[in-house]
């Protein structure tokens, strides 16, 4: 599908970034670890549950005591299929697991049990909203660590989280922006966790990202010198830190100066990049197959299987939304990124009388919902406000029990209190006023004390029938049904008008 | 009574006396206790005996159901790199001196299950690596039947105990001929099952490739009576092949007397075992038992298998690459040793450093270190990935020996054991002792060493069957119709 332009957050860069840049071309690749939530670890049967005590979650396996062996987890396995599949990568028939070899106190075995030469699924990629592709070089299985506690004398080792199943997605190094890597990274994440497979949560670190980026002139053919850029636990912080670190390379590039490869991490605090070691060690993991396990093979059939029980995607998701619900693509792309919004939107939807179309609905949830989600930082899977309650509250609109005003006060009401609309429009007293006698005589009054204003709207300044509208919602705290509002204000001027020409 | 309790018991005629009369339990189990006690340390066979465990095993079998169980009552021995569950399990390491494993193996809980007494842990080559039993943090076993001569290794403790009759079975593990060659020193029966038969869970590590568990006995239908309760698939061991549990014992039992021979069975002898380096005992004692073979009903066939001279450095790469990794795990962090730092604040890499150091012996070290030479970047491709190739000739040519014969024949070693203290400062000869065994594991095959002389110092000699990849039955029965022929194994035994 062509994707909606626009939609998502950018970075722009300040202006007068701009001319030194275009001197310059940025060399992006991204590694993303994204850990699969199975209930168990990828070689063992522990819980893969977060926030236990620290090595609650462990046995002989992945605490790597002498002897053990690992099975593969066959569910995190079909969870890599679920995305290889999303994203259109080649499945391998065969791939090969093997051992990553470093001391390190948090790695129980001194190696990682990861796919180095033979992965499981090769190619595909990602399409972003201006119609760029994000091409993918590899998706790998591989065992996460543990974690190092320090302390003031002394370190702690917790392998809660040592074996816990991750995906190794990598993209080819064909990202020249910061805000290509951000959408990339917030269209993978919503694709793995419509596809169920992780909670892509960046602050318990289940969605990881490390940077790989070099600056080179744009009529250079080779890459330049490339670092990578640790330990980015946010969207804003990714854009960021890479913005940062393009505009470093170039500084140091104009200066004359040497990049030096190394690692780097990101400080949200400061805003820049710092290295993380100050030499670069010599890396030799000394990879080979694991003998342990045999190969994976992926048969033909399981990835039928696989396939035929696959969750609709983000983007085919957008579509559908677009066209049973008549509603811009751009909306729905918003609606769909989130697999939770879109389920409530299509319950909002379904529950709303037909009065309200899905247009509406569409607009509240982008505005009015959004914006408190996003502010208060609700947690999509426990929705503050119900698709009922919500459902509820556009009805009573639907039904002239309250005007579309007093429904922006109620929405604010529930997001407090959590309450029933109908019970917060009964308790203030909001119900919509639709007593015309009621209504006639507030107006009249209103005329009569603005004769002036009458006068000049019947000489043809006929904006003033704005103002008349404000000047009763004034008095009416906004209960009065605009509909009615409209029709006897109307009525009313047409009748001084006619007693005018009649004086006449 | 006392007649009827001997050293040279069979296991199962062991678990039919105690099945058929409880009062002989008690005997029975005291009987290899003061064995036990009287030889271990003299041999220096044990790392582990607990009387009071023994009997606690006893007691809790006696209140069971047992009279179906295969092994009932039956005194085993198991090799100190097989995990037993809150039993210390050390390898013959230092680094493991304290440790005692959360778990035990598949093969300890299929043995508790059918009715076996762990009588305790037996010493052997330091993390399996060795071919004397001299590379033991706890010094070296010594063979029964000179105690000047090495027991042979790495299960030299497994060889010497039943060998000693301190018990009728025990479990060794076999990486490159460490079953075979300490039965072949020992004058035992050792077999190495076809890689995947029996589980690797809970068998600590050295090449896991090449690592397999296996019976080490007195005689053929020991060690399928052992085999059938070792083996069967193990879900918890992904290289355990998808096979039920053999009744070998039962069908080797009910073997008609006609069937007791070699009749229509073709035997490849090796003509590379009998190359240079070969004892000229060794070697004339074999060529005899070959022409027993055939007065057996065998037809004998020269076969060659022009890739063994590659096996010794294949192996020593693989081997050691795989078990650079596998001890990589005994870092100090988690348990097991870890070195003091009495010279105040200590850097990790100098805890990784001081506790490796101290923890493992010389050989282990060496291997570690061979290992990871050929995994480095850079020298890889020469000789890592050039060993796993040179591995798949090597399983190839013996295939295509196997195409014409049923199994093959030759020595398990080139001599018989040496003496202690003769070549371990020699590394490469003591590696080219493993020349005839070493290829069988880089194949997966399986094979056993039987008894089947003695030279002229009275040390035994031993014969290697090889068979092809999960024809483990063919090898056991041809044992089984050597021993009944010649009765070998039951006139010679060590005099302690």
């Amino acid at each position: 599908m062509s994707r909606p332009q626009g939609g998502m957050n950018t970075t722009n860069l300040s202006s007068n970034e701009q001319p030194r840049q275009s001197q310059f071309k940025a060399v992006i690749g991204l590694e993303v670890h994204c850990q699969l939530n199975t209930e168990t670890k990828l070689f063992c049967g522990c819980p893969t549950q977060f926030g236990e005590l620290p090595n609650h979650n462990t046995c002989p396996i992945c605490l790597g005591l002498p002897g053990v062996l690992p099975v593969l987890n066959t569910k995190a396995v079909d969870f890599g299929i679920r995305l290889a599949l999303a994203v259109g990568a080649r499945l391998q028939p065969t791939s090969v697991f093997a051992r990553k070899q470093y001391f390190y106190p948090d790695l129980p075995k001194g190696y990682q049990i990861t796919q180095y030469d033979l992965p499981y699924a090769v190619g595909g990629g990602i399409s972003l909203s201006d119609g760029k592709f994000i091409a993918l070089t590899r998706i790998h299985f591989e065992e996460d660590a543990g974690k190092n506690i320090h302390g003031d004398r002394v370190s702690y080792v917790d392998l809660n989280r040592a074996g816990i199943p991750l995906l190794e997605i990598v993209t080819e190094p064909c990202i020249h922006t910061p805000e290509h890597a951000g959408e990339y990274l917030k269209r993978l994440r919503s694709i793995v966790r419509h596809l169920e497979i992780s909670d892509g949560n960046l602050d318990e670190g289940s969605f990881r990202c490390d940077v790989n980026i070099s600056v080179q002139g744009i009529h250079d053919k080779e890459l330049g010198t490339r670092c990578e850029i640790k330990n980015l636990n946010s969207f804003k912080n990714i854009e960021r830190a890479i913005q940062y670190e393009i505009l470093r390379q170039i500084d140091l590039i104009e200066d004359g100066k040497k990049i030096v490869q190394e690692t780097l991490l990101y400080d949200p605090a400061l805003g820049r990049t710092q290295a993380m070691r100050s030499k670069e060690e010599a890396k030799d993991y000394r990879y080979f197959p694991d003998p342990d396990l045999k190969p994976l093979i992926i048969s033909p059939e399981r990835i039928e299987r696989v396939k035929t029980n696959l969750a609709e995607l983000p983007e085919a998701m957008a579509n559908r939304f677009s066209e049973s619900y008549q509603i811009t693509l751009l909306d729905a792309d918003q609606l769909t990124h989130e697999k939770e919004l879109a389920l409530f939107f299509e319950e909002v939807v379904a529950k709303v009388k037909k009065e309200i179309s899905p247009k509406i609905v569409a607009n509240w949830i982008l505005s009015e919902y959004l914006r408190e989600h996003n502010e208060k930082k609700w947690d999509f899977k426990k929705p503050v406000i119900t698709a009922q309650n919500m459902a509820d509250l556009l009805n009573l609109m639907a039904e002239g029990v309250i005007s579309g005003k007093i429904a922006k006060m109620v929405f604010n009401e529930m997001v407090d209190t959590q309450a029933d609309p109908s019970v917060i429009v009964k308790k203030k007293g909001l119900v919509q006023i639709t007593d015309t006698s009621i209504i006639r005589e507030a107006i009249a009054t209103i005329l009569a004390n603005n004769s002036g204003q009458v006068g000049e709207y019947l000489s043809g300044k006929e904006k003033l029938f704005g103002f008349f509208v404000g000047e009763i919602m004034k008095v009416s705290k906004g209960k009065y049904n605009p509909a009615l509002v409209n029709q006897i204000l109307k009525e009313l001027l047409n009748d001084q008008e006619k007693t005018l020409q009649a004086q006449k | 009574m006392e007649t009827s309790l001997s050293s040279s018991l069979k296991a199962w005629q062991i678990a039919e006396k105690c099945k058929r009369d409880h009062n002989q339990i008690d005997p029975m189990i005291n009987f290899f206790i003061d064995r036990n006690v009287r030889y271990k340390d003299v041999l220096n066979t044990h790392l582990y005996f607990d009387v009071q465990d023994i009997y606690q095993q006893v007691e809790k079998l006696k209140s069971q159901a047992y009279e179906h169980l295969p092994l009932a009552f039956v005194p085993v021995l198991i090799k100190d790199n097989i995990c037993t569950e809150n039993i210390p399990t050390t390898c013959a390491s230092k680094i493991l001196e304290d440790y005692r494993p959360p778990y035990s193996a598949t093969v300890i809980e299929r043995l508790k299950q059918a009715g076996a007494i762990i009588f305790g842990k037996l010493n052997c080559d330091e993390f399996a690596m060795g071919s004397s039993n001299e590379n033991s943090a706890y010094g070296p076993v010594l063979n029964p039947w000179d105690k000047e001569y090495v027991p042979g290794g790495s299960s030299g403790g497994s060889a010497a105990a039943v060998s000693a009759g301190l018990c009728p079975i025990a479990l060794g593990s076999d990486t490159g001929g460490s079953i075979r060659q300490p039965a072949s020193y020992c004058g035992i029966l050792g077999y190495k099952p076809s890689y995947g038969l029996v589980s690797r869970f809970g068998l600590i590590a050295f090449a896991s490739s090449l690592d397999q568990i296996g019976p080490m006995t007195t005689d053929a239908l020991d060690a399928a009576l052992l085999s059938d309760v070792i083996m069967g698939h193990d879900p918890k061991d992904s290289t355990s092949l998808k096979s039920g549990s053999p009744s070998w014992f039962q069908t080797l039992k009910e073997l008609k007397e006609s069937e007791i021979n070699l009749k229509g069975t073709t035997i490849g002898v090796v003509s590379e075992f009998f190359a240079a380096g070969i004892d000229s005992e060794v070697n004339a004692c074999l060529q005899e038992n070959i022409k027993k073979l055939s007065e057996l009903g065998a037809t004998i066939k020269n076969v060659s298998l022009k890739s063994l001279k590659n096996s010794i450095s294949t192996y020593y790469v693989i081997a050691t690459a795989e078990a650079s990794a596998n001890l990589a795990r005994y870092d100090g962090i988690r348990f097991g040793f870890r070195a003091d730092s009495h010279e105040g604040k200590k850097s990790l890499k100098e805890m990784y450093a001081n506790t490796r150091t101290q923890g493992f012996g010389d050989e282990v070290k060496r291997r570690i270190f061979l290992g990871t030479y050929v995994l480095s970047s850079g020298y890889k491709d020469a000789y890592y990935t050039k060993a796993t190739r040179m591995r798949q000739v090597i399983k190839d040519d013996f295939l295509a020996a196997f195409s014409a014969v049923d199994f093959l024949v030759g020595p398990t070693a080139p001599t018989t054991a040496f003496k202690l203290g003769e070549k371990n400062k020699d590394p490469v000869s003591m590696y080219l002792n493993d020349i005839y065994t070493i290829a069988v594991n880089l194949a997966g095959l399986p094979a056993l060493s039987l008894p089947c002389g003695i030279n002229s110092l009275g040390l035994p000699i031993g014969m290697q069957f090889i068979g092809k990849p999960g024809d483990d039955f063919q090898i056991l029965k041809g044992a089984y119709v050597y021993e009944q022929a010649t009765g070998w194994h039951e006139h010679h035994k060590p005099k302690l």
